[in-house]
Formats: C-alpha cells, structure tokens, sequence
C-alpha cells in the first residue's frame, strides 16, 4: 500500500469522527425516547433538552399504563391482522405476477406495459377516493388492506428473480407432467426464498408503518390500526381518557411520559426484527437497483 | 420489411392458439392481478374527468354536469394560488439542493474508510431510521421541536424563535431536516452498490498518474457513479411538485400554513376534509401535469446532453 499523504490521514481521522457523530445522531432520538419513557413524570415534563439517561428514578408505570389503554391494543392487534391479511394477499399475488412475467407470454411485453404505466402515472388521491367509496368499501377492513396491496416495484423485481433461476430445471418437471402450477409450487417458489423473504418485508414493514389512506378510508374507531392511534396520542395530544377531573391531571401528568412509552411500544418489535429486517433490505434494494 | 418479420414468425392466429394452450393457467394467475390494477389503478385515472365537472356523489362520473375549465380558473384565481405554488417549490427546491446531495456525500465518505467492520456498523445504523414509521418520526420531532425540545432550546439560547414547531420560518428546515435524518442510510445503499461496480483498474491507472485520493475522487470515482446520480436526479426533479405531504400533513399546523401548505395538502384538506371532490382532484390533476412534464423535460435534456436517461 502507498504511504498516505499528511492530508490524507488527516482527512481519514476528520472523516471517522464525522461518521460516528453522524451514526449517534441516527440513534440518539431512539435512545431519548427509550430514556425518557421509563423516566419519572413530573421531572420528565420539566426537562428542557435531550434526556440522555432515566431521570428521577427509573420507573415503568408509563408502560403500565400504555398497556390498559384499550385503543392502543385494539391497535396493535388490528395492525396485526392487517399485516398478516395484506401480506398474504400482497405476496400471493406478486408471485403470481411475477411468475407470469417470467415466462415467454404471448402478452407479457404488453401486462408489464399496463403495470409499469401505472408508476408514471396515477388517478390521485381524489379519484382514487371516489373509487374505493363506489365499491362500499369506506368504513370496512378491506379499504385497509387492499387498495395498497401490490405494488409494481416488488412485482418487478420478482420478476427478474424468476427469470434467473435455470430453464433446465423446469424442463425436467415439465417432461415428467408437471404443469405451471406444480411447477411454481415445487421449482420457482423453493428456490426463491430469498426474493419472497425481500417482498414479504418490504409488504410487512408498509402496512405496519401505513396511516394515511386508513384516516382518509376508515373512520370507525374499532377498526384503527396502531399508527392512528399513535397519532391520536403522540401528535394529536388526546389521550381519551375520562371520567373524573382527579383522574384527568394525574393522565395529564403521566402523558409526558406515555407518549415515549407509546412511541417505544410501536418501534420495540421493529427493533428485534431489525438484524432480519436490515439483511433482506439491503439485498431487496440492490435487486432493484440493478433494473427492476 | 413488414414482410420479413411476418415471414420469420409463423402467423398471429397460430402463436395465439399455441400460447393459450400452453399459458392459460399463466393467465389465470394473472388475471386477478390484472383485475386490482384495474380496479386500483385505472379507474381512479378516468375519474380525473371529475375535475372538469361540478362533481356530485349522488349523479355519480356519468350524470355530474360538465363545466369545463372551471374549477382549474377557480384555483388559478384564488387567494391561495400564489401561496401554494410557492411553498410547493421553494420546498421542494430547497429539498432537492441540500438532501440530494446528502446520501451521495455520505457513500462517498464511507467509500473512504479502511476497516470494513465501522463501515458495515455506520451503514447498520444508518438505515434503522428508515424503518420507523412517519407517524413515530413525526411524534419525535414534534418532541424536538416544541417550546421544551432540544432544538427549541438551542434556538432560544441563540436569541432566535422560542418554539420552532409553531414559526412559519423554521418549517422548511424541520421537514428537510427529519427527512435527511429519515432517508441517509435508505438513500445512500443506490450508491454505496453504485461504487462497487466502478472499475479497480482506473484507481490504479490513476495511481500510477500519480493521482491521490482526492484527485482520485474527482476524476474516478464520481465520474464512475455519475449515470446512477442522474437517473436519480431525473426522478426526483420529475417529482419536483410532489412533497411529502404525509409529514407536513403530521407537522403542520394552521400557525405554519403560511410556509407549510402546498399544493397537495390542499387538495387533501379542500377534497376529502371539506368535501369539495371536483375542485380538488382539478387542483391535484395540475399538480401532476406539471410533474409530467419535468420529468420529460428534464430526460430529454439528460440524454442529449450525457447519453443517459430514465426512459
């Protein structure tokens, strides 16, 4: 290796420093938060500035009383349930999609046509409204899960997944009998783990993280997903309590604490997935990149 | 030359017959997926014809009466026109000069370090903003930015406004801000897989020049990402008119509309809060003509001007 110039190494130490100021500030509102959030109340609303360590005694009533907030887990079990439905369907149909496109349809060129068509350019969220309203479908769960589905970008790269996978493997089924479907059961879909994996992620993360269509779509409050109840209680500031005017200055207190309880609540699990999460994303990306 | 290809490829009508004997189960899983883009996708482009009527739900696309131009002259006139475009712009422009470079920058500082182990760790936190939602990151920086939150404080230590959430004039800067924040390490991965690909034997040709790193920078590196750079830069003027109006949507507050309300805020509050449909989607649907057209333009410049383009 050539001997770096004075001007160099001082540029490499300049440029480390650099990058862990920038990496500390990517954590330091997570960790005030997660500080916060098992902090002492009153001192938590008195504090002016970043809390960097639990202060006034660490203690977890926030989080107890996040917990008995019925909204919050009727919330989290929705979300839940969104996930799951939205990315059953979102991933079924993508791979169904995508293996479409994969193969030498007469029609292929003109299908990607008519799905690509539709990044360029799109209704709005106006006419998109008006549609979903003239199918009945305001107020329901399905407005929640299926009008942002599929989504051509994970069709697209699935896509280029299926095509890379060897023709002769499914030459061989195909002279044993095997048909499309037995041969995307058996072939495509064991041997693109990874790609499904990509798409389920990326479908999982978007609705878990999804909030406006459902305020736009959805007004009954048993059908909320956890972003809107967050919103409500993080940046809205309505804690729906109560009954008694004691109760109501004792939530008022604790809220400067729940809000970080709530905030934490919402990115805990995210955060255990994360080293999963993280892995997939980078190859998802990449594949994209490369051409979708 | 019509005649050639027809008489290389067997007839239409046989290739038909040939292909829905072998693919129609290929079809039928596509048929659904083809259904929801339809549904989804299709028809909210043809109830754009909505801006152009005096829009009722009850007389539906069909029976809504016809007025033209109408509601495009009602916004153009209006008090809040000027308002808008401006905001739209300014923010968009001053989002485009100060984050688009950002995740660049960035790839090109890590590019630099030696020990892979602080490289992989930077880039590991780095993305970890990208997976909290717009709700939490929105929660958090309404934390931040209110009269007790750090920024807040230091704004009042320098003499400048006592709570940032709530001043016109800092609005821009906290949704810029939050978005580097949220968007470095997600934007920067096009690039970082962008400075692998370049060539190794240029920095040694380079080297052998005599070039140093910096030099090497210039003249290898950057040029080696440039077409990934414009591909970006091309998506992202042709959105020039689109803003992350979910975030100012969260942040936003009659206080700041002064600075914070753009084009596709009011259609959201004029359309769906107020109900005023035909008026808003007409406003929505100039807002992506304009968007349109940037984009086109600024392809068609790219490739004539340095052979590279989106489409």
């Amino acid at each position: 290796m050539i001997k770096r110039t004075r001007g160099e190494k001082i540029f490499a130490v300049f440029n480390v420093i650099l990058l862990s100021l920038i990496g500390l500030a990517c954590l330091i509102p997570v960790w005030h938060c997660l500080c916060a959030s098992i902090s002492d109340p009153i001192t938590v609303s008195k504090t002016r500035g970043l809390i960097l360590w639990p202060k006034g005694g660490v203690t977890t009533i926030g989080y107890a009383k996040s917990l008995q907030n019925e909204s919050l887990l009727r919330g989290y079990v929705n979300t839940i349930l969104y996930v799951i439905l939205g990315t059953g369907f979102g991933v079924l149909m993508t791979i169904f999609a995508g293996y479409g496109l994969s193969r030498n349809l007469l029609f292929g060129g003109a299908i990607a046509l008519f799905l690509t068509f539709t990044m360029m350019f799109n209704g709005g969220i106006i006419p998109t409204y008006m549609v979903v309203r003239s199918l009945g479908m305001l107020d329901t769960r399905a407005a929640i899960v299926l009008p942002t589905a599929l989504s051509v970008f994970n069709i697209m790269i699935t896509r280029t997944s299926f095509k890379s996978i060897p023709e002769g493997l499914m030459d061989a089924a195909r002279i044993d009998g095997a048909g499309h479907i037995r041969i995307l059961v058996s072939i495509v879909i064991p041997v693109s783990k990874a790609i499904i994996a990509v798409i389920t992620l990326f479908s999982a993360v978007q609705i878990w993280n999804s909030w406006f269509h459902t305020a736009i779509y959805v007004r009954k409050r048993e059908l909320y997903p956890l972003q809107i109840v967050l919103r409500e209680i993080v940046l809205q500031n309505t804690s729906q309590a109560s009954d008694a005017g004691e109760a109501t200055s004792e939530l008022n207190q604790l809220h400067a604490i729940i809000r970080y309880c709530v905030i934490m609540l919402s990115i805990i699990p995210m955060l255990f997935l994360y080293p999963f999460i993280q892995k997939y994303f980078v190859t998802g990306v990449m594949i994209g990149s490369i051409k979708g | 030359m019509p005649v050639e290809i027809t008489a290389r490829k067997k007839p239409f009508r046989q290739r038909l017959r040939r292909d829905m004997r072998e693919n129609w189960v290929v079809y039928l899983l596509l048929l659904p997926v083809i259904i929801w883009y339809i549904i989804f996708c299709y028809l909210p482009m043809f109830g754009i014809v909505m801006a152009f009527e005096n829009f009722k739900f009850a007389k539906g696309l069909f029976g809504s009466a016809w007025v033209g131009f109408k509601n495009f002259q009602k916004f153009f006139s209006s008090y809040y026109f000027w308002r808008l475009l401006r905001n739209t712009l300014t923010l968009s422009i001053k989002d485009l000069i100060i984050a688009f470079p950002a995740p660049i920058i960035f790839a090109l500082m890590l590019n630099e370090l030696r020990s892979r182990k602080f490289k992989k760790s930077i880039q590991t936190i780095s993305y970890l903003p990208y997976f909290i939602s717009m709700v939490v990151v929105c929660g958090m920086v309404k934390t931040f930015t209110e009269s007790t939150g750090i920024f807040s404080q230091i704004s009042q230590a320098l003499g400048g406004p006592k709570e940032l959430i709530s001043n016109p004039g800092s609005f821009h800067g906290i949704m810029i801000t939050s978005g580097i924040w949220q968007g470095l390490g997600y934007g920067s991965v096009v690039y970082i897989s962008a400075l692998t690909a370049v060539d190794h034997e240029l920095y040694d040709s380079a080297k052998l020049d005599g070039a140093n790193r910096w030099q090497q920078t210039l003249h290898v590196t950057i040029p080696g990402i440039m077409p990934t750079i414009i591909i970006m830069l091309i998506m992202r003027v042709g959105h020039l008119m689109s803003v992350n109006y979910q975030k100012i949507i969260l942040l936003y507050s009659p206080a700041t509309y002064e600075t914070a309300d753009t084009i596709s805020t009011f259609v959201y509050r004029k359309g769906l809060l107020d109900g005023d449909y035909a008026y808003a989607a007409a406003v929505d649907l100039f807002n992506s003509v304009i968007n349109t057209i940037l984009l086109v333009t600024v392809n068609w410049i790219s490739r004539r001007k340095s052979e590279t383009s989106l489409f």
